[in-house]
């Protein structure tokens, strides 16, 4: 149809670091889907570029991101970084995974605006994503 | 606050990805500021080769078109891909995973990846699928990959769009013929046979040869088939240089323009149909006018094609109409 439609709420879903696991994201990817986002899914062991591209590209509202390697606090910072250089430094960028709840707070001062640990229900998350995209 | 339209189109023309993404977005609202920034950007437009992937989901479209991108790329030229894949009727959600399988070009600044849901539209192919597909080509795609799902009313669909039409068919075991729909084979102009790897692909090139050549096909391209196991690459550089002879075909014999016509009054045709029916539903007054008329033919107190004539008039003289009614 070529009437008009509403803006859709898009979200990026990525796996960035070198672990292997993506069962939590594509939980995740699932639910936004069904709460009626669009939500693209770039697979895993993603580099910080690509998913700074993937979101620039895709003109996401909100980009996901599954870390469980440890490796969070690098990875949110580089990311961070490559999305202020794309003009993209205020979308909204969740975290999810296992995060000590200590590194909550830096990653807060970083940009991230909520970390949701393992048993989140998705509900919560969908809640947030739709409250907060501008 | 963004920039406005007329701003990103002026630094989508200079070559400004995030402007081009924007102004994405913006044409899938299919709203009038959409269609003011695509009346900026059309005369930029024409210069991209567009290429149509389909076939049936997990047929490893996606896995091919990494392939032919990286073929692309090898000749140096910039590439745009536009994935299309089905939107949830009920909840309007979708799951867009058609990068995944291109991940290694995420970062190429030559390569511009876009997924699309197909969101209103049945069959598959979004509407602002050709609006997407004119933004990478006045971005300076030299190459436009269009991967759509070839479910009914898209393969169809995907003709008033496509220059190149490459038809996806895999090997199915124990599946009998009609592994393309009549009417179906009409619009390839390459067959291709993804997962050749697999048991079948021999009986499946006979099938596709039999059936083209009891279709009467007047063209003179005489389409190909092709063998290719994308997974690994194999066949791939043949089916780029088959593409690229369909081009060079085209361009040859003239039919690049009547190509060019005949998509250019598919898609003014599709426009026009689709904003009288947006008028008849979009605004209430029209709609309360238009189940009056249907009223009047239920109860045989007026035919159909009385009815449509006026509404027809109605629609192109809104004032005149609206007080004899
Ligand atoms: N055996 C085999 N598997 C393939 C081939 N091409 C793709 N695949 C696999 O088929 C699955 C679906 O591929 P994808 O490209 O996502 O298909 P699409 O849904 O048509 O885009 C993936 O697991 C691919 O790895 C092939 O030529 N042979
Ligand atoms: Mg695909």
């Amino acid at each position: 149809m070529v009437s008009e439609q509403e803006r859709k709420i898009r979200v990026l879903v990525a796996k960035p670091g070198l672990d292997g696991h993506d069962r939590g994201a594509k939980v995740v990817a699932r639910a936004l889907r069904d709460a009626g986002f669009e939500v693209i899914y770039t697979g895993l062991r993603q580099t910080p570029e690509q998913v700074a591209e993937a979101a620039l590209q895709e003109d996401v509202d909100a980009v996901g991101l599954s870390i469980l390697s440890g490796a969070h606090m690098r990875l949110t910072e580089e990311i961070m970084k490559l999305l202020k250089e794309r003009d993209m430094g205020d979308i909204l960028v969740v975290l999810g995974g296992i995060i000590p709840e200590e590194d909550y707070e830096p990653l807060k001062k970083l940009g991230v605006k909520a970390v949701f640990g393992p048993g989140t229900p998705t509900s919560e998350i969908i809640d947030f994503i739709k409250s907060h995209v501008k | 606050m963004g920039p406005d339209t007329r701003t990103l189109v002026q630094q989508l023309l200079k070559g400004n990805r995030r402007a081009a993404a924007r102004l994405m977005s913006l044409a899938e609202t299919l709203s009038p500021e959409a269609h003011t920034a695509i009346k900026q950007i059309y005369p930029h437009t024409g210069k991209a080769h567009i290429i149509g992937v389909t076939g049936p989901p997990g047929s490893g479209k996606s896995t091919l078109v990494d392939k032919l991108i990286h073929e692309f790329r090898q000749q140096k030229k910039r590439v745009g891909v536009v994935a299309v894949d089905p939107s949830s009727p009920f909840t309007g959600g979708a799951l867009l995973g058609d990068r995944i399988r291109m991940s290694r070009f995420a970062t190429d600044k030559g390569v511009f990846i876009r997924s699309m849901g197909s969101r209103g539209s049945l069959g598959g192919l979004a509407w602002a699928t050709h609006d997407v597909v004119r933004i990478l080509d006045a971005l300076g795609k030299e190459i436009v990959i269009v991967e759509t799902v070839g479910a009914g009313q898209a393969e169809v669909d995907i003709i008033k769009l496509a220059e190149t039409v490459v038809l996806l068919t895999v090997p199915r075991l124990g599946d009998d013929i009609q592994t393309i729909k009549a009417g179906i084979m009409e619009i390839g102009d390459i067959f291709v046979i993804n997962k050749a790897d697999l048991d079948g692909a021999d009986r499946l090139y006979v099938e596709i040869q039999t059936a083209l050549n009891l279709g009467e096909r007047e063209q003179s391209w005489e389409p190909p088939i092709l063998k290719t196991v994308a997974s690994s690459g194999e066949g791939v550089e043949e089916l780029a240089r088959a593409i690229q002879d369909h081009h060079t075909h085209l361009v040859e014999s003239g039919e690049i323009k009547q190509n060019l016509e005949r998509r250019c009054a598919a898609q003014l045709e599709t426009i026009v149909e689709q904003s009288f029916i947006r008028k008849l539903f979009v605004q209430a007054e029209e709609r309360e006018h238009f189940h009056q008329l249907v009223q009047k033919v239920c109860t045989r107190r007026l035919d159909p094609y009385t009815a449509a004539e006026l509404l027809i008039l109605r629609l192109i003289q809104p004032r005149i109409e609206s007080d004899s009614s």
